[in-house]
């Protein structure tokens, strides 16, 4: 492309919004003839005008919202290395199950004896994923990971509270997500930070000097965030069970170790699992998700209600209130089950040999594309083993042609590939968080990397091409600025 | 069943790039002392038609409201759900994506949480709303959030307020420091809050656990001469015929959204909806999708006002929400858009007069009157019954209704009845029917 030549536009025509397609009188609803009186609504509680909602005809819905759905980039549209969230493929058979009306059209509130189908379902599943967790016990109920991290802090509190302790400080590696110190704060804790050492492991010396009898517990996930294993995981979970404090496992890597080891048998004592990470239940552009929370066995009577129990000589499964040291209840129902039977869907499918197979391809994977990085490109942490993701860096790419991390992402856009994560973790410059998942063939990493390999190599020759990108998508680069400084969150 | 599509000389070629010699090889930095020396207690793998066959067995061993009329609410609502919607917000660009993290390939995602925002606001008379959160009742204690501030942290909350709703604000307030306190609801009716200078917030549901209307506006009048604020929690599909929380001088809404294209599910997947005033819009929790223009002028779609979410405040963050329920936000955006505000008030008129009719010949049954008299209602109202209400509803289960959900609390007698546009007076007879046998 010529310097200064205008950029050209590839991308399909934008979308108005379906207020713009709305015309007085058009409709697409219908209803069956009322087959009863009317009945006035008192004055007093009547709406006087209605709300504003777009009238369109059932066409022009479908148009618009199919049109949507072509501006929207899914693991079915391409390779989506999303470091950290384990954007694997989604069978469809999981989609087909639940929503069929034996799971759909079933109501929360009915009585146990007509929903003994799912309560089993649950029942299995909470079984399942205490087996591969190495828990004693678990809750199904929060509705995703965060909602999960919440519980686990509300049962370390009820525990220390059991134990007449006073606990004020929750220890999370410096790397972590951002829902782990806002979850601690929820809980009523002050997160505490715990650096990395040079290897991105965390500095157990570190650790050591910051734990002392105000600490409630620490947070942490393993392969942490840098997607290495904590080799010295044993010394860590001790070093806070020497203080009298818990160790929480957040799951948001559990995908890496399934069936190779198990966070009970590293010294966890609560552990969350993100079933749209690991269990491959669709992650529906931001939900919904699920995040269950095992816990050991000194920990199950703080579990949230209800819980789905078993009687063992009629086999008849219920929900229970009755736990009188229980934390209480996280969701309005029993948790996002839709989400759940797909999650048990994928348990089973895999079974023992599938789960560990899941855990060796992923972590095959994310090896091979490492070994596929472009020297200006490199990873974080050479000296580690990656797990089943990798933090690579573009702060040598930067410092030699300006050409920065969000830059690559924009131009793999154009490329046809979802980018990695960037800038996460935070204490990585210029981050670059790849996870290809096992779901992935060598054929699309190799290519991903060369299209990677490419916008290097047009970083140095082309380096507009980076900084105009992307110009395939309905839009381009978007004012974010803007948005927050003239707020428009509505039509 | 395997997803991973290596081939066993993709494996080898894999691995010799790598330069391990086998796949045990990746593992090596695992301790020896932590790693599993058995293979999962798990059965082993299936094929699809193994799994869907034991998924059909575990389904057949629910009732579900296609072969068992649904009566129940309390909550969740057996509306209907034209076929457009799952049709629409199954396409698979939607749900296999994630979080908009690159806005230029989540346009889609992001302009259909645009709609929901302003659907949202329309349906409330509020002024902004968000991308979602989990379900009603974790809207609530993200409200009770919202409203803590400095000196001013109680949270009292009218005993009509569904109890769950209540529950769940008890469990997440013992992390944040407070716990609700529930001021007695006078005959099925909101009950009257002693508001001081360390109240945050008055809670009211309307219509409410009951069924019942409340007088939003008194209690709006009572919290905001106290200073605090009022949240409503709203049924979203009354607001066709109800006049919008914004108008009755709420200045939080929150609702269970469930009603708005989403099917029952067994309490979820559901969306927790929630809408603000402008001037609390930094303090509101979760996404929050704002228009703005690229660099060629186009209008385009991104969140905003990041700065005030964990991934940004971290610890300072005043919530955790990361994933929320984008895809059933998108439903209910479908929905609302096929309902239109003909259809909202069509079904409010509907839901309405069923409801009454179901009323006058249930309470006309000898020994059932209203649980709470002289009250008006919507779609879903309490009766009293001669015997327990759990022992009825199980008994006209067997003739293939569901009657209601029990009352929680009192001495058992209470059934709520939810009436939908869904039911026609066939199915309203048999109900009648039914709890009439199982009384007689």
């Amino acid at each position: 492309m010529d310097v200064g030549a205008p950029v050209r536009r590839q991308g399909p025509p934008g979308e108005g919004t379906i207020a713009e397609r709305s015309r007085p009188g058009r409709q697409a609803f219908s209803f069956a003839a009322l087959d009863v009186d009317l009945v006035e609504i008192p004055a007093a509680f009547a709406r006087n005008t209605p709300p504003g909602l777009p009238e369109v005809g059932e066409s022009d819905l479908v148009r618009h919202y199919t049109r949507l759905s072509q501006m929207n980039y899914g693991v079915d549209t391409g390779f989506y290395p999303l470091g950290s969230c384990s954007m694997k493929y989604n069978p469809k058979s999981a989609e087909a199950a639940a929503a069929w009306p034996g799971f759909a059209r079933v109501h929360p509130l009915q009585p146990d004896a007509t929903a003994q189908g799912v309560l089993e379902l649950l029942w299995r599943l909470e079984r399942a994923l205490c087996e591969i967790t190495g828990m004693a016990r678990a809750t199904l109920q929060p509705p995703a990971g965060a909602s999960g991290e919440l519980t686990g802090l509300l049962i370390m509190r009820a525990h220390h509270e059991a134990q007449g302790r006073q606990r004020t400080k929750v220890l999370i590696p410096n790397a972590a997500h951002g829902t782990n110190p806002a979850s601690v704060r929820l809980g009523g804790y002050q997160a505490v930070s715990v650096p990395a050492d040079e290897r991105g492991q965390v500095d157990v010396e570190a650790l050591r000097s910051l734990a002392d009898d105000e600490v409630a517990g620490l947070m942490l996930t393993n392969p942490n965030t840098l997607g290495l294993f904590e080799e010295r995981i044993e010394e860590i979970t001790s070093v806070v069970h020497e203080v009298g404090g818990l160790v929480y496992y957040d799951g948001a890597n559990l995908n890496a170790i399934l069936g190779k080891c198990r966070p009970g048998d590293m010294g966890f004592d609560i552990v969350h699992i993100n079933t749209h990470k690991t269990f491959a239940t669709p992650h529906g552009g931001g939900g919904p998700g699920a995040g269950p929370v095992g816990v050991v066995e000194h920990l199950v009577p703080f579990l949230p209600v209800p819980r789905v129990e078993r009687d063992e000589t009629t086999a008849a499964y219920r929900l229970d209130v009755d736990a009188p040291s229980t934390i209480g209840r996280m969701h309005g129902f029993h948790g996002n089950i839709g989400v759940l039977v797909r999650a048990y869907l994928y348990v089973f499918l895999h079974g023992a040999d599938g789960l560990e197979e899941v855990a060796e391809r992923a972590v095959l994977n994310a090896n091979y594309l490492a070994t596929l990085l472009p020297g200006e490109t490199p990873l974080a942490f050479p000296d580690g083993r990656p797990m089943h993701e990798f933090v690579a860096t573009a702060t040598p790419l930067e410092k030699e042609t300006g050409i920065r991390a969000m830059d690559l992402a924009k131009r793999l856009i154009d490329l046809g590939y979802h980018p990695s994560t960037v800038y996460f973790p935070l204490v990585v410059d210029e981050a670059m968080m790849m996870e290809p998942t096992e779901t992935e063939t060598k054929e699309t990493l190799e290519a991903f990397a060369a299209a990677l390999a490419q916008a290097v190599a047009e970083a140095a020759s082309d380096p507009e091409l980076l900084h105009e990108a992307p110009v395939t998508t309905p839009v381009r680069r978007l004012d974010e600025a803007k948005a927050a400084r003239h707020l428009k969150l509505r039509w | 069943m395997r997803f991973a599509p290596h081939t066993d000389d993709d494996v080898r070629e894999m691995l010799a790039g790598i330069g391990v010699p086998s796949l045990a090889a990746l593992f090596d930095q695992i301790p020896a002392s932590v790693r599993l020396d058995r293979a999962l207690d798990l059965p082993r793998g299936v094929s699809e038609m193994e799994i869907m066959a034991d998924l059909r067995r575990l389904a057949a061993g629910n009732r579900h409201a296609d072969e068992l009329v649904c009566f129940a609410g309390a909550g969740a609502y057996d509306h209907y759900v034209p076929s457009v919607v799952w049709a629409l917000a199954g396409r698979s660009e939607f749900y296999t994506s994630y979080t908009p993290y690159q806005p230029e390939l989540s346009q889609g995602a992001l302009q259909a949480l645009f709609e929901f925002q302003s659907m949202v606001c329309e349906l409330t008379g509020m002024e902004v709303s968000n991308a979602s959160l989990y379900d009603g009742a974790t809207s609530l204690v993200e409200a009770a959030s919202m409203s803590r501030a400095g000196t001013r942290g109680r949270v009292l909350v009218s005993g009509a307020v569904d109890p769950r709703f209540v529950e769940t604000l008890e469990t997440h307030g013992k992390g944040a420091g407070y716990a609700p306190e529930v001021f007695a609801a006078v005959g099925g009716r909101g009950g009257s809050p002693e508001v001081g200078e360390d109240v945050a917030a008055v809670v009211v549901q309307h219509p409410n656990y009951y069924g019942v209307l409340e007088d939003v506006s008194a209690f709006a009048e009572v919290a905001h001469e106290g200073g605090a604020k009022l949240i409503q929690v709203f049924d979203p599909l009354s607001l066709g015929v109800l006049a919008p929380p914004g108008d009755l001088g709420a200045d939080i809404a929150v609702a269970e959204g469930q009603s708005l294209g989403n099917h029952l599910n067994y309490g979820g997947p559901y969306l927790g909806l929630i809408a603000a005033r402008m001037a609390d819009v930094r303090r509101m929790p979760g996404r929050i999708v704002g228009e703005t223009s690229d660099v060629d002028g186009r209008t385009g779609y991104v969140l905003t006002l990041q700065a005030r979410e964990q991934h940004i405040r971290r610890e300072k963050a005043t919530s955790n929400i990361c994933t929320n329920q984008t895809l059933m936000a998108l439903a209910a955006t479908i929905y609302l858009a096929w309902l239109g505000p003909e259809g909202l008030a069509e079904l409010g008129r509907q839901c309405a007069a069923k409801a009454r009719y179901a009323f006058e010949r249930l309470t006309a049954l000898p020994g059932v009157e209203p649980l709470v008299p002289d009250a008006p209602f919507f779609k879903e109202f309490a009766i009293r019954l001669p015997r327990q209400a759990a022992g009825v509803r199980d008994a006209a289960i067997d003739r293939g209704v569901l009657a209601g959900v029990p009352v929680r609390g009192g001495d058992g007698h209470g059934l709520l009845v939810a009436v939908t546009e869904r039911r026609d007076r066939g199915e309203i007879d048999a109900l009648v029917d039914a709890v009439g046998e199982a009384i007689a």
